[in-house]
């Protein structure tokens, strides 16, 4: 496992070196701003609003960054030819495209981790302290990063077969479609013509379901969750990603590096 | 002991978009590199060079044919870490410095933690870049990133290096540390695999050499009986004697060579004793005959079957 881990160990001193942790300041200024103006508002909706916000901004954060380093993970080595160097050293081709993706999902773990605390902090200034229900935050952050670990191997495998720029527009494409799988399901449940009705359900259930994860709502009602439902969106994640990640390796591995 | 092994080896590429036809850029090379050897690999831009590298690298993957390194097939898990390879003008990761960057390459061979310090050190000093260590890739010049690359294809001590155009970008001081380098490699019983077009290169430091043309084999053999195939012509330098005249023809087919009058002519074997006949009576002293000796250059351009014009080799 040595040349995976020396993968991912370069690939996230790559991330950190391109300056990525500067978005963390962008996003705590963000952070105090939105926690000095809600406090403007009634005590009723100022928690609620931060929560949705802070959140979003969390989400589009995380996913800006695993789209814009994932698309480059695999072609931006291919372009500048360093993988040419790289794999005439011990790396089988499987090991460089995980040591790819656990270098960015360490990336985005940092990255994503301050940007929570910022989160924390804000929302504590506006609570005045803590909420009994807020567990349901821990949920989201969880959620959010299996987003992100997901949209990563959705870049990831784009980014074996087209450009980088190409690989941007179908993983962010895939990311916001995959938001309205639950909206596509109801409808091919709703629907009685019967190919609309096979369209809709095989889409939904084949494209990333991206809206499951979404708990922004529920998290700024402190709704909590069922334990179960959790556990279900982790194996959802893990079995998706490894897919994604086995067809990485299967395009990358039946390439000519020319 | 044979280290490198391509049996009717032979790669096509598909050209075109819509209806995508294949073009062979190797057709069916067969060499045999013995352990030890330097090995140049001659041929022009285009000629299938890079391609038979990447193949013996598995970057590419033969259309047909196969090939052996150190006895075991390419691809064989246990052989990318006796082998060591700098691409043609390469590209690194240039967030790095020079000692990071040999190091991620010192651990992805496997060269252990407490020893690759070292080993990245040495590799450094070997090619000069020792008192740049540290510094960043992305400062360093074009003929400090060859050694860089140099560095990194010995770094972990390989018993088969692989080296495509070594020699680019490097300044004829930097050249001629490569080529010490190469015999040093040579001498600690590394095989060494280096394609080219600079032939004063090859014809230096190689044991053999294979011509390669349009993805086609021309010609494989020693250096020395490839050059020692005799050329049937003299090399005449001769000297008019003061105060005789000489006749045109003469002053015209030889080349002065020197301010009191030396000339050298080349003249044809079948030539030669009338040719000297003619010097003594007509009044001239002979300084030396020499037959001549085919270079590499002309061996290339006769095996490639083509005359050489501007650019084509150096």
């Amino acid at each position: 496992m040595n040349p995976i881990r020396a993968v991912a160990r370069n690939t996230f001193r790559e991330a950190i070196r391109d300056r990525i942790l500067f978005s963390l300041l962008f996003f705590a200024v963000a952070m105090a701003g939105a926690a000095i103006l809600f406090t403007q508002m009634s005590f009723a909706i100022d928690a609620e609003a931060l929560i949705n916000f802070g959140l979003a901004a969390l989400t589009l954060f995380g996913v800006i960054i695993a789209v814009f380093l994932g698309n480059q993970l695999v072609a931006k080595e291919m372009e500048r030819r360093t993988l040419y160097t790289l794999l005439a050293h011990p790396v089988r081709r499987w090991q460089f495209v995980l040591g790819k993706y656990a270098g960015l999902l360490l990336t985005l773990l940092v990255n994503c981790g301050l940007m929570a605390l910022a989160f924390l902090l804000a929302l504590s200034y506006v609570l005045h302290g803590t909420h009994p229900g807020e567990s349901i935050i821990a949920v989201a952050f969880l959620f959010i990063f299996l987003q992100l670990a997901l949209v990563t191997a959705l870049a990831l495998v784009f980014s074996c077969f087209s450009s980088p720029v190409l690989a941007a527009v179908f993983s962010l494409a895939l990311f916001l479609v995959g938001n309205f799988t639950g909206d596509l399901r109801a409808m091919g449940r709703v629907t009685t013509h019967l190919p609309a009705k096979l369209l809709a359900l095989g889409c939904s259930y084949l494209l990333p379901n991206f809206s499951d994860l979404n708990v922004v709502t529920a998290a700024s009602h402190f709704q909590p969750v069922r334990a179960d439902w959790v556990l279900f969106n982790i194996g959802y994640v893990v079995f998706y990603a490894a897919a994604l990640l086995l067809a990485a390796c299967a395009l990358l591995a039946a390439r000519d590096l020319k | 002991m044979t280290a490198i092994e391509c049996t009717a080896l032979s790669k096509d590429f598909p050209v075109g978009f819509w209806r995508p036809r294949p073009r062979r850029a190797l057709d069916k090379l067969s060499l045999q590199v013995e352990a030890g050897e330097i090995f140049g690999f001659l041929g022009h831009n285009g000629a299938g060079k890079t391609t038979t590298l990447k193949l013996l690298l598995r970057l590419v993957y033969p259309t047909s044919g196969s090939a052996r390194i150190l006895n075991l097939p390419i691809g064989d898990p246990r052989l990318a870490a006796q082998i060591g390879y700098l691409p043609e003008t390469p590209y690194f990761y240039d967030y790095l410095t020079c000692r990071e960057l040999l190091s991620y390459y010192a651990e992805l061979s496997g060269v252990p933690a407490a020893t690759r310090p070292a080993a990245v050190l040495s590799a450094l000093r070997r090619l000069g870049m020792e008192p740049h260590a540290d510094l960043s890739l992305r400062k360093c010049s074009k003929g400090m990133l060859q050694r860089v690359g140099l560095a990194q294809a010995i770094v972990h001590q390989p018993r088969v290096i692989f080296l495509d155009e070594p020699m680019s970008g490097l300044d004829p001081l930097g050249r001629r540390e490569v080529r010490d380098l190469m015999l040093q490699l040579k001498a600690e019983g590394a095989t060494i695999f280096f394609s080219t077009h600079i032939l004063s290169d090859a014809e230096q430091i190689c044991d053999r050499v294979a011509i390669l043309h349009r993805g086609r084999l021309r010609g494989m053999g020693r250096l020395d009986e490839l050059l020692a195939e005799p050329r049937p012509e003299f090399e005449v330098i001769w000297a008019p004697l003061p105060g005789r005249a000489q006749p045109d023809a003469w002053a015209q087919s030889a080349q002065l060579l020197s301010q009191n009058g030396q000339r050298r002519s080349v003249v044809a074997a079948t030539e030669l004793w009338n040719w000297l006949d003619a010097l003594r009576t007509q009044g001239g002293s002979l300084l030396s005959v020499t037959p001549l000796r085919r270079s590499l250059e002309e061996v290339y351009f006769q095996e490639a079957g083509t005359t050489p014009t501007p650019g084509d080799v150096a």
